[in-house]
């Protein structure tokens, strides 16, 4: 199975409020807001490091989550992000263009 | 209550500034009739003051920012300012008179993922527009700008500011910003001048004429909800705030110093002196604002309106007192429900019968 490259959309708005990550798309206006694991995801979405290694380094080894069971939710919450245009997906790694500094 | 609403009544809640508007200039190249801006340049910020600004906003929470002015487009770093703020995250909407945005600012807009553009607009008609601004061909510009921002799937807000001189061309401009395929808003509010010269004030439309504005259902949607007569006042009611300035919103001029709202003109801190949070968090004024609850308001605490009225503390303020009524306000309440508010009737108790008048026939 290929690697899943994932990367923050250049059309973003995104801010920590009250733990909760505040994310909003600047095309169609529509709102989010991400949970801890997600955000851990979000925030690592460097469009170099492969989805797998993610979620192996920053959600299993954080949040004590079923590697597979994790896996699977992850890739789930990752096509959803990506069918509102807040990440970029990909088989090969992303450019620098399309990531953020977010606080 | 959306998401979004539950995340700004958070923040509200919260005491996070989740909304700042940052004036980078009051530069023109118009000068509206209407306006309140003295457009003397007394020291801007510089560019590396401004992002330092920037750094501490993100990191004081703010999440919506709004770029105006002035005319933004007239500082030479503009879309530099533009492309950090985005670095940063920010959700941007940047006002402007766009006369000076082409194709290709149009372009570098859209690639830096600014959320909206609002553009004022006066009129569908050049000569109006252009006596308003008195920029000759200003009009034409704004317009074929607007096309260009279109053109790059940016979403364009048109404010148009009702007043006297274009009183008769709010539906005509609705009906150009429809063939344009941008967002009509209307606001009849004309803001005393910073230096608190009420001269400007001559310009509001006569209040007679509000509920041709307020009862045009393709500006209120809302319509029968938003013109019916208040309901009772409650005790949640008097423990209410009247709107975000200084709880979750707050005002940065161009000089760096800090206010509740664009409207209310209370110095509280400068950021040239001081660190954002530590004025946010600190500032007497700030707190003073905050404090103001619905039953701490010395006349509209036992007006009818008090729940649903506009007051806006910041007209209050250039009135005379941050707790006190804001007349523009009441007459918004008034034309809206056909119902006077309590700072009317203590006026028409003590002045003269012209200004009861419309009281006895409406009443």
């Amino acid at each position: 199975m290929p690697d899943t490259y994932i990367a923050r959309s250049s059309n973003i708005a995104a801010r920590m409020l009250a733990g909760e990550m505040m994310v909003m798309n600047s095309m169609d206006s529509t709102f989010f807001t991400l949970n801890e694991v997600a955000t851990a995801i979000w925030q690592a979405a460097d469009g170099r490091t492969p989805l797998r290694d993610i979620v192996s380094s920053r959600v299993c080894e954080q949040f004590d989550i079923d590697p597979e069971q994790a896996q699977a939710d992850a890739a789930q919450f990752v096509a959803d992000l990506a069918q509102h245009g807040i990440l970029l997906v990909s088989d090969h790694p992303l450019g620098d263009s399309a990531v953020t500094e977010e606080r | 209550m959306s998401l979004l609403a539950e995340m700004s009544q958070k923040a509200f809640d919260l005491g996070v500034p989740i909304s700042v508007h940052l004036d980078v200039t009051y530069r023109c190249n118009e000068r509206c009739v209407h306006c309140y801006l003295d457009h003397e340049d007394h020291g801007e910020m510089t560019t590396a003051e401004i992002k330092d600004v920037l750094d501490q906003l993100a990191e004081a929470g703010v999440f919506f920012l709004t770029f105006s002015g002035g005319e933004v487009l007239l500082r030479r770093d503009f879309f530099e300012l533009l492309e950090y703020s985005r670095r940063l995250l920010f959700n941007v909407k940047v006002k402007t008179n766009a006369v000076m945005i082409r194709e290709t600012e149009a372009q570098r807009i859209r690639a830096l993922g600014v959320d909206t553009i609002q553009i004022s607009v006066y009129s569908h008609r050049a000569e109006v527009h252009d006596a308003i601004t008195k920029l000759p061909g200003s009009f034409h510009r704004t317009i074929n700008a607007i096309r260009f921002l279109q053109q790059q799937g940016l979403k364009v807000t048109v404010a148009n500011v009702l007043m006297t001189w274009n009183r008769h061309d709010s539906d005509g401009l609705q009906r150009l910003c429809a063939e344009l395929g941008a967002h009509y808003t209307l606001d009849p509010t004309i803001t005393p001048m910073m230096d608190g010269n009420t001269s400007v004030l001559s310009l509001r439309i006569p209040g007679e004429e509000l509920p041709q504005v307020f009862r045009n259902p393709a500006l209120v949607p809302n319509m029968e909800e938003f013109c019916a007569p208040p309901k009772p006042v409650t005790d949640d009611d008097l423990e209410g705030y009247s709107c975000s300035a200084g709880h979750s919103f707050c005002y940065i001029s161009p000089y760096g110093d800090v206010y509740p709202c664009v409207q209310f003109p209370l110095p509280s801190g400068n950021i040239r002196r001081q660190k954002f949070l530590d004025i946010w968090n600190h500032s007497p004024e700030l707190n003073e604002v905050r404090s103001i609850k619905a039953r701490d308001l010395t006349v509209c605490s036992s007006c009818s309106h008090v729940s649903r009225c506009t007051r806006c503390p910041g007209l209050a303020y250039m009135e005379g007192s941050m707790r006190g009524p804001s007349s523009a306000d009441c007459e918004k309440s008034y034309y809206r429900t056909g119902i006077p508010s309590a700072n009317m009737l203590r006026n028409a108790g003590s002045a003269s019968l012209i200004q009861i008048q419309p009281l006895a026939v409406h009443a």
